[in-house]
């Protein structure tokens, strides 16, 4: 029954509110939408930390797709062996994983300390902050510690056929309950985010402005026609 | 030839006495809300000092505005579009000013003084932080330099003292002075609107008022970097971007905007210029910043030329924006006499509320003693102004002091001819030939800037918004209530700022207050309270 719940009906109920979430905040609140820089009230901190987190924050979540979206026998496929690519998983997606820790702990330093930065943030960026600094930290532990101390656990073999269970709605969640501790905690407050993720700053990420780069410099805006 | 109508400011220096009414009515009209205490839409510097935020005008340090890259191609001085969205920088702006560059906001510890109790001293009431609510000291604030304050420390800091080569000194004989308003410039080649990802800030097409989307800005910051006036500020509440409205509600209506209809000594015209869209980025992209100048003038068009009223008319502009382009004082100023410059040339973005440099006091002197008897007093007079040339050319022309010099001497024959006129005695023309002017325009330019009638320095024709919408649906319709409430529109709920905000079309509404309560409101012990 746990099982079911926490490998199935709870990642099911954060995917749909992300989704939904989504939907209606986009309806409803333009106004609200924005990327929530406090760059304006501090700058030095800033730099270091969210240069250090958001370089390193997407090449692991590339490594997570890879990892979690690619069965083995694909990458076999294409002559890529488990031991190298569990070795470039530890070792790249680990050296990235640091990097993504370091500046979250900087700029959790900064949310605290600066007495500014501090009374300007709302309650859901705190949350925002702990939660991605939790997950952050235990993925890595997951990566760093639980892997020397269990050699042998492959998360290609459980999780992510687990994972590729959900998306193709035939969920199978038995394989997750051998899965060591860290990995269920990364997972579970991993898809918790999902479902905050809609009603929080982490909303700017859907806004990257990819289209700027081809988009004439100035733009003139006309009334309506009739 | 695309022709595009503008709306133009144009500020007398000669005639603004530092007052800072404009900045103090813009403010309680557009800024008195939280996250937007700091924001001064307009502000009035003493010069030379280094401005608000501090040293705006050094773009080697905010990289506002525009440059010619190496193949002579106009490119925003900030970077590339790419670097702005691959390489990094959207995650941390390097170029942007922070909060305490303009001033961290801050209020009083008001209560203080009624609930003190016995005490030696009298109680004080203690600066207190607005963003952090903590008590603080007043290290810098919006108008730490006027009338020249500290200019001993601050003087020299001034980017355009810096580009003079000669030593200025700023001891009390050497001293000089002069205001500088400033506000949006409503660009026709705006970088803020260039450098914003999100294509939230847009010209608007029938009057050239740019303006930030609300909705649509995301907060990326690069317009506070782009603009080199550094007239976009950031929202600490909202986390968007404000900026100088032009007042459009105003505008649209016919009305002067607020910082131009307030200003006591009259200083500030606005009218209408007809310009060809087509050539905005060939002048922008003119090779000598000291040209930049004359390329912005030959973009505007005769308004009375009958091939430019028939291409206004095809490219759909009003008759009444025509007949406003005719009588416009900007096009007076600025093109006809000659008097106006745009602040900052050098910047490449074609700014539209423009300058006549004020004439400063050793012109009294030659003009008292000798410019009588010798007319000719005038133009060596021009060269010993207090205020040096080269810094008024620094700030209005590039650099290129002819043109600054061109314009005062004018305003000196002026009151030279008037003077003459006025004491019944003789007065040379030819004299006026030599600054390119006849009888009739020196009256008229007498009568623009000494006399300075309400309609002849507001020439703003109405929108038509009536071929687009239903004005009667959609009265009251156009609110800011999003943006936070206005301290002192919450209690009022017929403010037009507070009620009905984001109804689209709901239609007109009944008086939330009886006539009775509206009396009371508005009456305090018989007296109209406006």
């Amino acid at each position: 029954m746990t099982n079911q719940f926490l490998w199935v009906i709870f990642p099911y109920l954060c995917m749909a509110i992300f989704v939904v979430g989504h939907l209606f905040r986009y309806r409803n609140d333009q106004f609200g939408w924005t990327a929530k820089s406090s760059e304006f009230i501090e700058k030095k901190l800033l730099m270091i930390g969210s240069l250090l987190f958001h370089i390193g924050i997407m090449p692991v979540i590339g490594g997570h797709v890879v990892g979690l979206g690619i069965p083995k026998e694909w990458t076999r496929a294409l002559g890529v062996s488990d031991h190298m690519y569990h070795m470039g998983a530890i070792w790249v997606g680990g050296f990235f994983g640091f990097v993504t820790l370091a500046g979250m702990l900087i700029l959790t330093a900064r949310r605290v300390t600066l007495k500014n930065v501090r009374e300007l943030s709302s309650r859901s960026d705190l949350i925002v902050n702990a939660l991605l600094l939790f997950i952050v930290f235990i993925g890595i532990y997951s990566v760093v510690v639980t892997n020397a101390v269990k050699p042998e656990f492959d998360y290609r073999d459980s999780i992510s056929i687990w994972f590729r269970s959900l998306l193709i709605f035939r969920p199978e969640a038995g394989l997750m309950s051998t899965v060591p501790l860290a990995f269920q905690l990364h997972i579970l407050s991993g898809f918790l985010i999902f479902a905050m993720w809609p009603f929080t700053r982490l909303v700017h990420v859907w806004s990257v402005p990819l289209n700027y780069v081809r988009r004439s410099y100035i733009l003139y805006r006309r009334n309506p026609k009739n | 030839m695309k022709i595009k109508a503008q709306i133009g400011m144009v500020m007398n220096l000669d005639k603004c006495i530092g007052c800072h009414t404009c900045s103090v009515t813009c403010k309680t009209t557009w800024t008195n809300r939280e996250g937007a205490e700091y924001m001064w839409f307009n502000n009035v510097e003493t010069k030379p000092g280094i401005g608000y935020p501090k040293r705006w005008e050094d773009q080697e340090l905010y990289k506002g505005g525009w440059q010619l890259n190496k193949k002579g191609k106009l490119e925003l001085k900030s970077g590339s579009k790419l670097s702005k969205v691959a390489l990094g920088k959207i995650f941390y702006n390097p170029d942007m000013p922070e909060m305490k560059d303009y001033y961290e906001p801050w209020t009083y510890d008001y209560e203080k003084l009624t609930t003190a109790g016995n005490s030696k001293h009298t109680p004080v009431a203690r600066a207190k932080s607005v963003v952090s609510g903590e008590y603080m000291d007043l290290e810098w604030g919006p108008n730490w330099e006027d009338q020249l304050a500290g200019a001993h420390v601050t003087g020299p800091k001034d980017p355009n003292i810096q580009k003079i080569e000669e030593e200025i000194k700023f001891n009390f004989e050497q001293a000089f002075m002069m205001y500088l308003p400033r506000l949006c410039e409503h660009c026709l080649n705006p970088s803020c609107v260039a450098s914003c990802p999100s294509g939230a800030m847009y010209k608007r097409e029938e009057d050239g008022i740019v303006l930030v989307d609300q909705e649509a800005c995301r907060g990326w910051r690069y317009c506070m970097t782009g603009c080199p006036y550094k007239k976009v500020y950031f929202n600490w509440k909202t986390n968007k971007a404000e900026k100088c409205t032009f007042c459009f509600p105003r505008i649209e209506s016919g009305l002067p905007t607020v910082c131009s209809e307030t200003c006591t000594g009259r200083i500030r015209y606005l009218g209408v210029l007809l310009y060809d869209a087509d050539r905005v980025l060939e002048a922008a992209s003119t090779p000598d910043e000291k040209d930049l100048y004359e390329a912005q003038c030959d973009l505007f068009l005769d308004p009375n030329d009958p091939e430019v009223i028939a291409q206004a008319r095809k490219d759909g502009i009003s008759e009444e924006w025509i007949e406003g382009a005719q009588n416009s004082p900007v096009y007076k100023l600025a093109i006809e006499y000659k008097l106006a410059f745009p602040l900052h040339p050098e910047y490449r973005t074609l700014p539209m509320v423009w300058y006549v440099p004020p004439l400063s006091p050793i012109m009294n002197y030659f003009e008292g003693k000798d410019s009588i008897k010798n007319p000719d007093m005038i133009f060596p007079a021009i060269e010993e102004m207090r205020i040096p040339i080269q810094y008024l050319a620094n700030m209005l022309t590039a650099g290129d002091t002819e043109a600054v010099k061109g314009a005062l001497q004018r305003m000196a024959m002026m009151r030279s001819y008037m003077r003459t006129a006025s004491s019944g005695k003789e007065f040379d023309v030819s004299r006026l030939e030599r600054v390119g002017l006849t009888e009739q325009q020196t009256k008229q330019m007498y009568r623009l800037l000494a006399i300075a009638k309400y309609e002849d320095r507001f020439v703003v024709p109405t929108s038509h918004k009536e071929g687009h919408m239903n004005m009667y649906r959609s009265q009251g319709s156009a609110g800011y209530n999003e943006m936070g409430d206005f301290s002192m529109g919450t209690s009022q709920s017929s403010s037009p700022m507070s009620a009905q905000g984001g109804c689209d079309g709901c239609g007109p509404v009944a008086p939330a207050k009886s006539g009775k309560e509206i009396y009371e409101e508005n009456f305090y012990g018989g007296i109209w309270r406006d």
